[in-house]
C-alpha cells in the first residue's frame, strides 16, 4: 500500500506533536508559562510589525541573506559533484544560532520580559544570546557546563565581554543537558521577569516549532538561491545534528519537495559501536527529557547517559522531536561521522576552500567525503556551513598536538 | 479495597490532625540505609511516606535532591530495588500510605502497565509524575484506574483557575500545593501567599490539600497547618543523609538526628 503523502508544513499539531514525538512534558509550574509563550508566539507570527523587526535585524545586524557558495575544490574532491555551502558561518557571531536568538528575544521583549536565560554547549548559542541581549539592553544569564567552559574558552571570554553572567553547571555530567536543566530551573524560579531562550529545536512545545521557524530562514534563502543559480532544486541536503536546529532550518522548507533527498549527520564520537558518541537517533531509543518525547541516549532503566563528541555543540544525548519523527517517516536519513573523520574534514576544508569550519559542520562534510562514491556526477548538494571554526582552534590544536599561546 | 491515602486523611480529619509527609529518595545513599530510614520514619509516626524514584535529570529539583538522586543512581537504585524496598517495608507496616514520586522516563521505560501493576502488588498507594501535566495524563490514566493508584497532582503559584479545573479532573487522594515558584528546597514560602492560594483551591475541591517545597521547621508547619491539611518535608530530611554521606556523622547519628527532627516537627 502506498503511504499517504504527508504535508510536513502542518506539524506540529495542537499538542505540539510531530507524530508521536514532541509534546509538553514539564512540571506544572512551567505549564502556564509555556502556554503563554505559545500564545504570544502565534500572535507575533501574524504581526507585520514583528516580521518587519525580525527582517530588519536579520538584514542589518545578522548579515542575511548568507551566501550560497559553490565550493569548487571540495566538489572536485568529491568527484565532480556540485557542493554548495550555505554560509551561515558568516552571520554575526559566527553561526546560525543568532537567527533564533533574534527571533526569541524580540518575542521576549514583546512579552515585557527583562531577563534572559539560556543554556549553551559550544558557547555559540550563549554567545548569540549574550550578543542580542547586549543589543537590547537585557539582563543575560548563561548556563554552561563546567566541562564546556573549559573546552570553549574563547566564547566564554566573549560572552563576558558582552555583559552576560556565566553560571558554571556542575550537576550531572556538567555538559549541555545539565546546563539545560539548570536554565529550566532558573526559569521556574523567576517566571515573572524571565524568558528562556532555548538554543535548539528541542525542549517542550512550542520551542521545537518556534526555533525551527526562526531557523528556517536558512532553507528559505537556500531554496531561492539555488533556484536562481542552478534553475533546479538540489538532489541532496546535508547538515550536522546535535539538537538539530541548523539542520531543520535548512531542511524544513524542502520537506515537501519529494525529489530532494535529505541527510542528517550525528556526532559519532569515537565510533557508534563504542559508548562515546552522541548519535541519539542511530543508537538511542525514544523517551522523555527536557519536556519532549524523542530519541535519547539512555540506559535500560531510563537514566540519560553521557553523550560524547569532539564538538561541544553536538554533545547532547537527545535530539529535536521533529527529527525523531522525520527519521521514523523515512523522510530524512540519519548517519554519523566520528571525531576523527570530522577533524580530517576540518583540515581539508580549511586547505581547499579557505574556510575554517566549526567542528559541527565538519561532521556534515565528513559524511560527504566518506560517501563520495555514492554521488553521481553533477549531483547538486547543499551543505549547511552552520558555524565557523574560530571557537574551536584551541581545542583542535590540542587534538593535533600543536601548542598555541606559547610564552 | 479502600486506598490507604483516603483512609489516612479520614482518620486525620476525625482526630483533627494534620498530615506530616516526608520525602526520601529510594536508595540514597544505599538500599540498606534507605530501609533503615524508612523504619525511622515509621517509628516517628509520619503520616505518609513519599519515595523519590531517582532520575539523572531531575528538572524540578533543587541541589539537595539532585545530589540525592545522583547518590541513589550511583548506589544502583533502580525501580526494581525501589519496589523491593517498599515490599520489605510493607511486611511490618500495612497502614502508612506510600507515594512514589518521579519523572516520567524511568517509569515509561519500565513499561507503564508493568509499573502500575507492580505498584499495586508491593503496596504503593499514590503516584506523582512530576513532568506529566494533565494534558498528557492519558499515558497513565488507564493504569492508575485499573490498579487503584492515586494520581496526585501538583498545583503551583502559576496555576490559574482554568488549569486548576483541568488538574482537578485528574486528581485523587490529595492535592499537593507547591508553595514557591521554583524548585525543591531552595526558597522559603510566604505563608500569606500560600494561604490565599489554598483558600482559592478549597472553593473548587474537597480533596485534602498538602503544602510542600521549602518547608524546614516546626513554625512553618504550624502556620501552614492553620489552613492546609498537611505539609511535605523533603530536602530538610535529605540533608541529614547528605551529612552522613560526607562522613560528618555516623549512620546511627543520622538516624537519631532524623528522629529528633521529626519529633520536633510534630511537637
Amino acid at each position: 500500500m502506498r503511504k499517504q503523502k504527508i504535508n510536513y508544513k502542518k506539524f506540529p499539531d495542537k499538542q505540539g506533536r510531530f507524530g508521536k514525538f514532541g509534546g509538553r512534558f514539564v512540571a506544572e509550574t512551567l505549564m502556564p508559562l509555556l502556554l503563554e509563550v505559545e500564545e504570544q508566539y502565534k500572535k507575533a507570527k501574524k504581526s507585520n510589525d514583528f516580521k518587519k523587526k525580525l527582517e530588519y535585524y536579520f538584514t542589518n545586524y545578522v548579515g542575511r541573506p548568507s551566501p550560497l557558495y559553490f565550493a569548487k575544490r571540495i566538489s572536485k574532491q568529491l568527484g565532480d559533484v556540485k557542493v554548495y555551502f550555505k554560509r551561515d558561518e558568516l552571520n554575526h557571531t559566527g553561526a546560525h544560532k543568532i537567527n533564533n536568538c533574534v527571533g526569541q528575544i524580540l518575542l521576549a521583549m514583546k512579552m515585557g520580559k527583562k531577563r534572559i536565560v539560556a543554556e549553551t554547549g559550544a558557547g555559540q548559542h550563549g554567545l548569540a544570546t549574550a550578543t542580542v541581549c547586549a543589543l537590547f539592553d537585557l539582563k543575560c544569564i548563561i548556563y554552561m557546563g563546567k566541562l564546556d567552559i573549559k573546552r570553549q574558552a574563547p566564547n566564554v571570554f566573549k560572552m563576558k565581554l558582552l555583559g552576560a553572567e556565566i553560571v558554571p553547571v556542575e550537576s550531572g555530567t556538567a555538559t549541555l543537558k545539565d546546563a539545560m536543566n539548570e536554565a529550566l530551573r532558573d526559569w521556574v524560579s523567576n517566571v515573572d521577569d524571565t524568558f528562556y531562550v532555548i538554543g535548539t529545536v528541542a525542549g517542550p512545545h512550542p520551542y521545537p516549532m518556534m526555533v525551527r521557524d526562526f531557523q528556517s530562514i536558512i532553507g528559505i534563502e537556500a531554496k531561492k538561491q539555488i533556484l536562481k543559480v542552478e534553475k533546479k532544486l538540489p538532489n541532496y541536503l546535508v547538515a550536522c545534528i546535535g539538537g538539530g536546529s541548523n539542520a531543520l532550518g535548512l531542511f524544513y522548507p524542502f520537506l515537501n519537495d519529494e525529489s530532494v533527498q535529505i541527510f542528517g549527520v550525528e556526532a559519532g564520537g569515537e565510533g557508534t559501536n563504542t559508548k562515546k558518541h552522541a548519535a541519539s537517533l542511530s543508537k538511542g531509543k525514544p523517551g522523555f527529557l527536557h519536556g519532549n518525547y524523542t530519541y535519547l541516549l539512555q540506559d535500560e532503566h531510563g537514566q540519560i547517559t553521557d553523550a560524547h563528541s569532539i564538538s561541544a555543540g553536538l554533545d547532547y544525548p537527545g535530539i529535536g522531536p521533529e527529527h525523531s519523527w522525520l527519521k521514523e517517516q523515512g523522510r530524512v536519513k540519519y548517519f554519523s561521522a566520528t571525531d576523527r573523520e570530522a577533524l580530517e574534514a576540518f583540515k581539508l576544508c580549511s586547505k581547499l576552500e579557505g574556510i575554517i569550519p566549526a567542528l559541527e559542520p565538519s561532521h556534515a562534510l565528513a559524511f560527504l567525503l566518506k560517501n563520495a562514491k555514492k554521488f553521481k556526477k553533477n549531483d547538486l548538494i547543499i551543505m549547511n556551513m552552520c558555524g565557523r571554526g574560530d571557537k574551536d582552534i584551541f581545542s583542535i590544536s590540542e587534538h593535533l598536538d600543536v601548542k598555541l599561546n606559547q610564552k | 479495597m479502600e486506598n490507604r491515602i483516603e483512609k489516612k486523611f479520614k482518620e486525620l480529619k476525625s482526630s483533627n490532625k494534620k498530615a506530616l509527609i516526608t520525602f526520601i529518595t529510594s536508595g540514597d545513599p544505599n538500599y540498606k540505609t534507605s530501609q533503615k530510614i524508612m523504619q525511622t520514619l515509621r517509628l516517628n509516626n509520619v503520616d505518609l511516606i513519599e519515595i523519590g524514584i531517582p532520575f539523572s535529570d531531575p528538572m524540578a529539583d533543587g541541589p539537595t535532591i539532585q545530589r540525592s538522586s545522583q547518590r541513589a543512581i550511583k548506589s544502583g537504585s533502580k525501580l526494581e530495588s525501589t519496589f523491593k524496598l517498599i515490599q520489605e517495608f510493607r511486611v511490618k507496616e500495612k497502614k502508612i500510605p506510600i507515594i512514589l514520586m518521579g519523572y516520567f522516563n524511568p517509569i515509561f521505560q519500565y513499561g507503564l502497565e508493568r509499573f502500575f501493576k507492580k505498584c499495586r502488588i508491593v503496596g504503593v498507594d499514590g503516584i506523582i509524575v512530576v513532568d506529566l501535566p494533565p494534558e498528557e495524563n492519558d499515558y497513565i490514566l488507564r493504569f492508575t484506574k485499573k490498579f487503584n493508584i492515586h494520581n496526585i497532582r501538583l498545583l503551583t503559584p502559576t496555576t490559574n483557575k482554568k488549569r486548576l479545573k483541568q488538574i482537578l479532573k485528574y486528581t485523587n487522594g490529595f492535592l499537593y500545593y507547591i508553595s514557591v515558584m521554583g524548585i525543591t528546597g531552595t526558597k522559603k514560602p510566604s505563608i500569606l501567599e500560600v494561604e490565599k492560594s489554598v483558600k482559592e483551591i478549597r472553593k473548587m475541591s474537597n480533596l485534602p490539600i498538602c503544602v510542600g517545597f521549602g518547608i524546614t521547621n516546626r513554625n512553618q508547619i504550624k502556620n501552614l497547618n492553620r489552613f492546609s491539611d498537611g505539609c511535605v518535608v523533603g530536602s530538610a530530611i535529605v540533608k541529614f543523609i547528605e551529612e552522613f554521606c560526607k562522613g560528618k556523622v555516623t549512620e546511627k547519628k543520622m538516624l537519631t538526628s532524623i528522629s529528633d527532627f521529626l519529633a520536633n516537627l510534630q511537637k
